[in-house]
């Protein structure tokens, strides 16, 4: 199985899952995973909780261990192996919940720290680019301030700035838009929009349905640890062939 | 386009190596190979630890006999402990009264019991047994002088049961002097406040040695001639003043979580400051500063030891002389690793009772 | 009752439930209270003292104290000669050297416990668990007396010391080391240490500036680590080593040379280190799992590995929750150290507060002085604590 997965042109494949399970202690967290994620490729998650999607993606970048299966990101096998680990982090960014900012270090240090340290790029260029990327999420005004000092909504934007400073390939959401008020969500949406529209390879595990109809090439709904159906957006909300698809985007589009 | 799952993958039990003992073993003991051997060093070092402890204590060490003679053995000589164990326990408390003592103890330890735990639900009258009634025939019971029982001076009082004692009474001052420090610190009137934060960073600043010469040194020469303080009261005086400014601290910290809100809605209700602060502010600021009360509960426990050095004979002080008595010489481990002990199972089980205390008040407090 | 009257009724009624009249009122009260209180104190004061035949005042500062003491730092002491100030400046001196010893032993072993309690190795944290546990529930008191009456008393006499190798030995007086005795052109060696040291602080400059520009990171820890061990080592050479040792021998009844730490000074001190470190052990693990996990989270996904991540995103965090209580914990290492009385060891408490009060009775003037000492040290420690708070709060809105 590993062979032919190999063979197949690496420059296409941004990220392959290929029968990955994880167990929590005695709990099947992760059953039988199959993903092909194409560059340029934008996949929205949904599923109810528990389902398993965070875990999934948060084992694409190692901060979790899969246990059985392959996890193949940018042609590097994800191992035990420290530096294919260094490596993968390099190319793929990600997005948290609760934005995770270093609250003792201003926006712009925030930023710089990674090309700085990982990267071993001078300040003047690390901050250059910094401000480049704050300029993209629109709040470059706010680069001498403190993330105490932000909205939650500033707060995400510069997280995603943060990622984007190590220049990766990938970008993974963790439900970006969970912890924020109404009223800024839409902000966050719109800066994800304008990375999707650039060509940015993308994964989002969000409930923002709205989103995943204007941006995403592809829709997987998870539950219980399984994938159970994939399909464009057009497809996936209006003929989900699933009764679990179906159950849960009749729960969610209630109330949406 | 659609893929699309139609049969539910089943559960499947875990790989072998990553779960049960040996999975744990891996994760937790054996992750790296700087990992293993740091396990493998650290058991050694706990082996060659625990069997020479084990030697020493038990398995060379003497436990029956009544003199000195009977310590044959390499090891631990407890015949030390066993011999003087009335005095360790008691102090000089007369023997054929010593059953007043412990007639206390189970009184004191009934009240305990049901104060803090759970099989009584209404605390209102364990309360009253244990902060009213028991303190009150205790003192009769120990001291004496009525009700037909001869009078035990506090001079001869010592061992645990001075220890005991000691705690008991500090703690049980201590908390409610506290509390009007506490709230006197935070009060609107400059005078009142000045007075309190002066008491509180004094005492906070000094040790509590020098606080036990103050009582025991200076208190004689502050009274009235003629007025004559018992030693142990002037402990007493010493270490409840101490633990309350402490305690005053840790209150001071309770009533600060309380969000003003509180004290808004009580006065809108039309309650006083002083009904507001029972009902309202108290309890809750109480409630929030357990852990950290039983801490200097813990702390002022341990601090009894240092009327050793005033000349009281607590637990410690006591088998300190035992080791210096002309039959004993040399006994100094075995006393204090027993004394270590004893305040070593109170102490714990304090902190314990703590954390389990902190634990069900905080399942109250979720939403 | 006219209008007029039933309104001067009711307003000098309302002028005494106004607030600020009782609060004004209530303060009189107190006030008076207490300056009854210490007039009261005061004077009976003054006749027991009299009665006692007790002097009052600080003139016995000057007059000599007549009595002997074991250790002495510092400072020359004389029995016949030297005053009841010089006592007290013996005692803060021994106070300040045992406890600035004591804190950096127990900052050393408190981190170094407090990281092992985090350890992901099942052993090594249960060890550091049952360390803390252990030691944090036992009075110091009685950790003191085992150290120095159960363990430096049975350690062997003079005669039969333990020994390591040929020059460092270990009996019931305390320890021995070899000693360095200065000779001519000893100067070399700190002022090559100080050299290295500032050297050390020129190089991190530089370093930081140069990554500024290119990037590249500089091993200053390792370098500086080096200038210090090996600078004053070359300059010794130099010189042709200029001291000599003075190796502990021994004599008919005693060992001579070398130097020697007094049991005393010892068991305080390793009580006192074994203790507090418990405790900082716990300061410490709380101040880095105070830290989010998220953190560490963002750092690794960002490509930073552990050692950066620690030293740049939980550190700086975890230290923030740390030195607070760590400082209340030097302080009371500080207060702590006055056990010494019970062990025999010559700090402020013991000497002031004990002998001296016994040899002049004049109990309140001694016992307020060493307060005082205390105090102040209770003082610079939070004043450090409030400047240090001001300037690494994180900024919020």
């Amino acid at each position: 199985m590993s062979e032919a997965a190999m063979t197949q042109s690496d420059i296409d494949v941004a990220i392959q899952l290929i029968g990955m399970h994880k167990w929590y202690g005695e709990f099947h967290v992760l059953k039988d995973i199959n993903l092909t994620v194409e560059r340029g490729e934008k996949i929205v998650v949904c599923g109810p909780s528990g389902s398993g999607k965070s875990t999934m993606i948060r084992c694409i970048n190692r901060l979790e261990e899969h246990q059985q299966g392959q996890i193949i990101v940018d042609g590097i096998e994800l191992t035990n192996d420290v530096k294919k680990i260094d490596e993968i982090r390099r190319e793929v960014g990600m997005v948290f919940q609760h934005f995770n900012l270093f609250p003792h270090l201003t926006v712009l240090e925030n930023c710089t720290l990674a090309p700085i340290w990982v990267r071993k790029t001078p300040k003047a260029e690390a901050e250059e680019i910094a401000m480049k990327f704050l300029e993209r999420v629109k709040i470059p005004e706010q680069a001498l301030k403190y993330p105490g000092q932000l909205s939650g909504g500033q707060q995400q934007r510069v997280a995603i700035a943060r990622s984007l400073c190590m220049n990766p390939r990938i970008m993974l959401f963790d439900e970006p838009t969970s912890a924020l008020d109404p009223e800024m969500i839409s902000e966050v949406l719109d800066t994800m929009i304008s990375l999707a529209e650039e060509g940015m390879t993308m994964i989002c595990v969000t409930h923002e349905m709205g989103f995943a109809k204007t941006v995403a090439d592809r829709v997987i709904f998870m539950d219980e640890g399984e994938i159970i159906e994939q399909a464009p957006p057009t497809e996936f909300f209006e003929n989900p062939q699933s009764e679990r698809t179906q159950l849960f985007l009749s729960q969610i589009l209630h109330n949406g | 386009m659609a893929i699309v799952k139609t049969e539910r993958h089943e559960d499947l039990p875990p790989p072998v190596s990553q779960t049960g003992v040996i999975g744990w073993m891996r994760e937790n003991l054996f992750s790296s190979p700087l990992n293993a051997l740091l396990t493998v060093v650290s058991i050694y070092v706990v082996w060659w630890a625990l069997s020479g402890i084990i030697s020493y204590a038990f398995i060379n060490a003497n436990f029956v006999g009544e003199t000195r003679e009977d310590c044959t053995g390499t090891g631990a000589c407890w015949v030390f402990i066993k011999a003087r164990f009335g005095q360790n326990m008691y102090g000089f408390y007369p023997v054929e009264e010593r059953w007043r003592v412990d007639v206390g103890y189970v009184l004191a330890a009934i009240g305990l019991f049901l104060v803090l735990t759970d099989y009584v639900k209404n605390k209102k009258w364990p309360a009253i047994y244990m902060f009213v009634f028991v303190p009150i025939v205790c003192y009769f019971l120990f001291y004496g002088g009525s009700f037909g029982l001869p009078v035990v001076e506090t001079s001869q009082w010592g061992g645990l049961f001075l220890t005991l004692v000691l705690a008991s009474v500090s703690i049980f001052v201590s908390l409610p002097l506290g509390i009007v420090l506490a709230l006197g610190r935070r009060s609107s009137m400059p005078i009142v406040r000045m007075l309190c934060v002066g008491f509180i960073e004094f005492v906070r600043g000094v040790p509590l040695i020098t606080v036990l010469f103050m009582a025991s040194v200076m208190l004689p020469l502050f009274l009235p001639e003629g007025v004559n303080f018992d030693k142990l009261i002037r402990a007493l005086v010493g270490m409840s003043l101490f633990s309350a400014a402490y305690m005053a601290e840790v209150v001071r910290g309770g009533l600060q979580a309380i969000p003003k809100g509180q004290m808004e809605a009580a006065k809108s209700l039309g309650l006083g400051y002083w009904q507001a602060m029972g009902l309202i502010i108290l309890p809750q600021a109480l409630k929030i500063s357990i852990p950290s009360i039983v801490n200097t509960f813990i702390g002022l426990f341990k601090d009894t030891t240092l009327v050793l050095i005033i000349g009281l004979l607590d637990l410690l002080s006591i088998v300190k002389a035992g080791t210096t008595d002309k039959e004993w010489v040399g006994m100094a481990t075995e006393g204090y690793v027993f004394v270590a002990a004893v305040f070593w199972v109170f102490c714990f089980g304090m902190s314990r009772y703590s954390i389990w205390l902190e634990n069900k008040l905080h399942t109250g407090h979720k939403r | 009752m006219t209008a007029e009257a039933a309104d001067l009724e009711v307003a000098k009624i309302n002028k005494f439930r106004d607030p600020r009249i009782r609060a004004i009122f209530y303060q009189i009260v107190v006030i008076v209270l207490f300056i009854a209180f210490v007039w009261y104190v005061g004077h009976n004061t003054a006749i027991n003292l009299e009665k006692r035949g007790i002097a009052s005042g600080f003139n016995f500062l000057s007059q000599p104290a007549g009595f002997g003491i074991g250790i002495v730092l510092l400072m020359d002491y004389s029995s016949q000669t030297s005053t009841h100030l010089d006592v007290l400046l013996i005692g803060i001196i021994n106070t300040l050297a045992v406890s600035i010893s004591g804190i950096l032993l127990a900052t050393i072993i408190g981190f170094i416990v407090g990281v092992l309690r985090l350890s992901k190795n099942w052993v090594v944290n249960k060890i550091a668990a049952v360390y803390i546990e252990v030691i944090r529930n036992i009075p110091l008191l009685v950790q003191l007396m085992f150290w120095y009456f159960a363990v430096l008393s049975v350690l062997p006499l003079v005669g039969d010391s333990m020994s390591i190798g040929n020059n460092f030995f270990v009996n019931n007086r305390g320890v021995n080391f070899p000693a360095m005795i200065p000779s001519t052109g000893f100067w070399v060696l700190p002022v090559s240490l100080l050299v290295a040291i500032v050297a050390s602080l020129f190089i991190r400059n530089w370093a930081h500036k140069r990554q500024d520009l290119t990037g590249q990171i500089f091993p200053v820890f390792w370098v500086s680590l080096a200038l210090i061990i090996l600078l004053p080592v070359i300059a010794s050479l130099a010189m042709g080593n200029p001291f000599t040792m003075s190796y502990p021998e021994f004599g008919r009844f005693s060992i001579k040379g070398g130097w020697s730490m007094e049991p005393e000074f010892l068991a305080l001190l390793l009580g006192l280190s074994i203790y507090t470190g418990a405790f900082i052990a716990e300061i410490v693990r709380s101040g880095i799992n105070a830290v989010s996990h998220g953190q560490t989270e963002a750092a690794h996904s960002l490509g930073l590995r552990p050692s950066m991540t620690t030293r740049l995103v939980i550190l700086p965090q975890a230290l923030r929750v740390i030195v607070p209580p760590l400082t209340s914990q030097y302080l009371n290492l500080t207060k702590n150290s006055s056990l010494a009385t019970a062990i025999g060891y010559a700090d402020i408490t013991a000497l002031f507060a004990g002998t001296s009060l016994n040899q002049t009775g004049q109990a309140i003037e001694c016992i307020l002085i060493t307060m005082l000492f205390y105090l102040s040290i209770s003082l610079l420690i939070s004043m450090f604590m409030n400047w240090y708070n001001k300037r690494i709060a994180l900024v919020e809105r």
